[in-house]
C-alpha cells in the first residue's frame, strides 16, 4: 500500500511539472497581447516599452523564462536571473499582477477562503442529498419517488447554473425574492460573522453561512443529480452481483446486505467523480456561482484577469488550479485503493 | 418425517413476454444426513427451485406455489424476516462461482465473523476464533494467516472451500450446494465432493447436490431426481438411475457421457435440439420435441409414477416398460437417446 502511495505521489509531481510547462508554452505561443506593452501603457515609447521588457524578464527566450519562473515559485535560489526578475528569488514567488501590482500570491491567497467555504458547503449538501436519492431509487426501482428524481435530476443538470442561480435569488433573496428567506447577492462580502439570525434583509439566517445557503444549493445541484443517477445506476448493477445473493443466503439483514455490501461496492466509481468536481470547483469551475452571488473567490478572479489581460495572474490561477487537481487525484486515488484492494497489486 | 419436504412446488416469473413457468410441480424430500443429487441442463429449474427454498427468488413478479416443509414448518408461508434467521444458520446454501460470489471488497476473515454474528450473540474475537476453526476444517494451510487475505488473494478451489467454511459456519442441518465444482478444474472438483463428503459424515448434515454432471452425482449422491424444463422426471437411486433408468431423457445424459472404459468414438452422442422456451412450454411431455421415441400419448402430461422397476424409482415417461428396457439398448451394452456414430 504504501508503495502505491509513493508511486503516485512521484507520479503527481512528474504531472505538475508537465502541467506548468503547458500552460508557460501556451501563453507565449498564443499571447493574447504583448504584456510588455500593456504595461506601459498606451502613449509609452519603443524604448520605454523595451526597457518594461527587459525589467520583466521578457527579452529573454522562453524556456529561459520558464526555468526562471519555476524557480522563482519552487526554490529560493538565483538561477536563471531570477533576483533580477519581478518579485526576486521566492519561493512562492508568482509574480505581479498587470492590474493592481499586486503579488499574484496574495491576491489569490485573498480570494481563496471564498471559494474553499463555498466549495466545502456544496460538497456537504451534494453528498448529504444526492448520495441517499441515488440509492433509494435503486432499492425502490419504478416507484413515485425514483421516477420524481430521474425527472427532476435531469431538469437539475440540464439547467444552466447561473440561470438556477438567478432563479433562487429571485424567489428566494431577502432583499428581491418572493419568498424572502436567505440572504441574497453579495451578503457574504459584508458578513463579518459566522451565523447572524436574522440575517440580512429580513433573511432568515445571516453572516457567512447565511450568505451561502441559496449558492450552496445551485452550486450543488447539479452534481447532486449526477450523482444520484450515478449511484442509482452503480447500485442496479452491484445489487444484481452473486455477492448479494450470498449476503442474503448467510441471514444478513436487509440494511446490512444494502448499506454493507450493496453501497460499499457502489461508491467507488463516486469517490473517484468527487475528487475530480472538488479539484476543479477549486482551480476555479465556480466561477458562474460566484459571480451570480457576487462571491469574491478565485473564479471570479480568472474571470477578471482574462478580461483584462492580467498574464501573471491567470498564469498562477492555473497553476493553483492545476495543483488542486492533481493533489486531489492524488488523495482518491489513494482513498480508492483503500476502498477496492485488488487495485493495490497494480 | 423427512428433514426437507418440497410438495409440489411452482414458480413462475411474470416478464415482460409473458409468465416463465420454471418450476412446474416439483417434489422431493431429503432426511437427515442423507445426499440427494439434482441432475439437469441450464434451465432445468433445479437452481429456482432451490434458491425458493431460501426464499432467494421472492420478488413482486415470482409466484410460488407449493409448500416447502422444513422440520414441518412451511418455509413458503414464512415472512421475509423468519426466513432470514433460518439461511445461513439451519439451511446453508453454495453457488456456483465461489470468486463473484465472495464480497471482494472485505477480507475473508470479516465475511465469515459476519456469518458468524447474523445468528449468534457473540462477540467479534469468539467469532473470529470459529472463522478460522472452519477454514482448518476445510482444509485451508495456515489458516491463521490467511483468515485476512481478501477472496482474490485465494485459488479458485481455496475460494470454494472459503465458501463451504461460511456456509458451515453455524452448523446447518441442510446444505444446498448449487453446482459448487462447474467454475473449478477437474482435479479440484474431485477434492470438493470430497470435502463436502467428508463434512457431511462428520456433521451429520443433509445435503443437495445440483449439477449438469452425472459424474458429479455419481460420486457422493444416493438418491437422484433428473430435472428437465421445470419438472422431475426420473427419481430413483443412484443404481437406479444408472443402471435401469426409465425416461429417454435419463438414457439421452448418459449416452452423452464420454466414457474412458469404452473404444473412442469419432463423435459423441448428443441430444439433439435445444430445451423448450418455459414461456411456451411444449404440450404434455416437456421432452416430446425432442425425444426420437415420441408417440401420440405424449401430448398428455406424464404424472411421476412409478411405471416400472423398484418401488421408488418414479419417472414421467408413457412408454411400456418393455419397450424401455429395449429403446436404450443403442449399442452392445449401451443406454442412450440414438444410436453412437460408427
Amino acid at each position: 500500500m504504501l508503495r502505491y502511495i509513493v508511486r503516485r505521489v512521484l507520479w503527481g509531481v512528474v504531472l505538475l511539472f508537465l502541467v506548468s510547462l503547458v500552460i508557460f508554452v501556451i501563453f507565449y505561443i498564443f499571447p493574447t497581447a504583448d504584456p510588455a506593452e500593456l504595461r506601459a501603457g498606451r502613449h509609452a515609447s519603443p524604448q520605454q516599452v523595451e526597457l518594461i521588457r527587459k525589467s520583466l524578464g521578457l527579452d529573454k527566450p522562453i524556456w529561459y523564462q520558464y526555468l526562471r519562473y519555476m524557480t522563482q515559485v519552487f526554490t529560493p535560489f538565483d538561477w536563471f536571473g531570477a533576483a533580477h526578475a519581478p518579485g526576486g528569488t521566492g519561493p512562492f514567488n508568482f509574480g505581479y499582477s498587470f492590474q493592481s501590482t499586486a503579488p499574484v500570491k496574495d491576491l489569490i491567497l485573498n480570494r481563496l477562503p471564498a471559494t474553499v467555504w463555498l466549495v466545502a458547503g456544496a460538497v456537504v449538501v451534494w453528498l448529504a442529498i444526492g448520495l441517499p436519492t441515488g440509492v433509494i431509487s435503486a432499492i425502490k426501482r419504478r416507484s413515485l419517488l425514483d421516477r420524481t428524481t430521474m425527472v427532476t435530476s435531469l431538469a437539475l443538470i440540464s439547467a444552466p447554473v447561473f440561470w438556477l442561480g438567478l432563479v433562487a435569488l429571485y424567489v428566494f433573496a431577502a432583499d428581491i425574492g418572493k419568498i424572502p428567506l436567505f440572504a441574497g447577492q453579495g451578503t457574504y462580502l459584508d458578513a463579518h460573522n459566522i451565523v447572524t439570525i436574522p440575517g440580512p434583509n429580513g433573511a432568515i439566517l445571516g453572516g457567512k453561512v447565511g450568505a451561502m445557503i441559496l449558492p450552496w444549493f445551485v452550486l450543488a445541484s447539479a452534481t447532486a443529480a449526477i450523482y444520484a443517477r450515478y449511484l442509482r445506476s452503480s447500485m442496479i448493477d452491484v445489487m444484481a452481483e452473486d455477492y448479494i445473493r450470498t449476503a442474503r443466503a448467510k441471514g444478513l439483514r436487509e440494511r446490512q446486505v444494502i448499506v454493507g455490501h450493496g453501497v460499499r461496492s457502489a461508491i467507488t466509481p463516486i469517490v473517484t467523480l468527487l475528487g475530480l468536481d472538488i479539484g476543479t470547483l477549486l482551480a476555479g469551475n465556480a466561477i458562474l456561482t460566484e459571480t451570480v452571488f457576487n462571491i469574491p473567490g478565485v473564479g471570479r478572479l480568472v474571470y477578471t484577469s482574462i478580461q483584462r489581460s492580467d498574464l501573471p495572474v491567470i498564469q498562477g490561477v492555473t497553476l493553483f488550479g492545476a495543483f488542486f487537481i492533481v493533489v486531489f487525484n492524488l488523495i482518491v486515488d489513494i482513498a480508492y485503493a483503500y476502498l477496492d484492494p485488488r487495485v493495490r497489486y497494480q | 418425517m423427512s428433514l426437507l419436504e418440497v410438495e409440489d412446488l411452482r414458480v413462475s416469473f411474470a416478464t415482460e413476454d409473458g409468465t416463465v413457468k420454471a418450476v412446474d410441480g416439483v417434489s422431493f424430500a431429503v432426511d437427515t444426513g442423507q445426499t440427494l443429487g439434482i441432475v439437469g441442463e441450464s434451465g432445468s429449474g433445479k437452481s429456482v427451485a432451490n434458491m425458493t427454498i431460501l426464499g432467494l427468488t421472492r420478488s413482486p413478479a415470482t409466484t410460488i406455489e407449493g409448500r416447502i416443509r422444513f422440520e414441518g414448518k412451511d418455509l413458503a408461508e414464512l415472512s421475509a424476516e423468519e426466513l432470514r434467521q433460518i439461511s445461513g444458520n439451519e439451511i446453508a446454501m453454495i453457488f456456483q462461482d465461489p470468486l463473484t460470489s465472495l464480497h471482494p471488497f472485505y477480507k475473508v476473515s470479516k465475511q465469515l465473523i459476519e456469518a458468524v454474528r447474523a445468528h449468534q450473540d457473540v462477540g467479534k474475537d469468539v467469532a473470529r476464533r470459529r472463522a478460522v476453526e472452519m477454514l482448518k476444517l476445510v482444509g485451508i494451510p495456515d489458516a491463521e494467516r490467511r483468515v485476512d487475505n481478501y477472496p482474490h488473494e485465494f485459488s479458485g478451489g481455496m475460494r470454494q472451500r472459503v465458501m463451504i467454511a461460511m456456509a458451515l459456519i453455524n452448523e446447518p442441518k441442510l446444505l444446498i450446494a448449487d453446482e459448487p465444482t462447474t467454475a473449478l478444474d477437474v482435479t479440484i472438483q474431485a477434492q470438493i465432493l470430497n470435502l463436502i463428503r467428508e463434512l457431511q459424515e462428520r456433521l451429520g448434515m443433509a445435503v443437495i447436490l445440483i449439477t449438469h454432471d452425472l459424474g458429479v452425482v455419481a460420486d457422493v449422491a444416493r438418491e437422484v431426481n433428473v430435472m428437465y424444463a421445470g419438472r422431475i422426471v426420473e427419481k430413483g437411486t443412484l443404481d437406479q438411475i444408472f443402471y435401469d433408468p426409465q425416461h429417454p431423457y435419463t438414457w439421452g445424459l448418459l449416452g452423452s457421457l464420454a466414457r474412458p472404459d469404452r473404444p473412442r468414438v469419432p463423435r459423441l452422442a448428443q441430444i439433439k435440439g435445444q430445451p423448450p422456451s418455459l414461456l411456451a412450454p411444449p404440450q404434455g411431455c416437456h421432452f416430446r420435441p425432442r425425444c426420437p421415441h415420441a408417440f401420440g400419448r405424449c401430448v398428455e402430461v406424464p404424472e411421476l409414477e412409478q411405471r416400472a422397476g423398484e418401488p421408488g424409482h418414479l419417472d414421467r415417461c408413457w412408454l411400456s416398460a418393455e419397450q424401455k428396457r429395449t429403446l436404450r439398448v443403442v449399442a452392445e451394452g449401451q443406454i442412450g437417446l440414438e444410436v453412437p456414430a460408427a
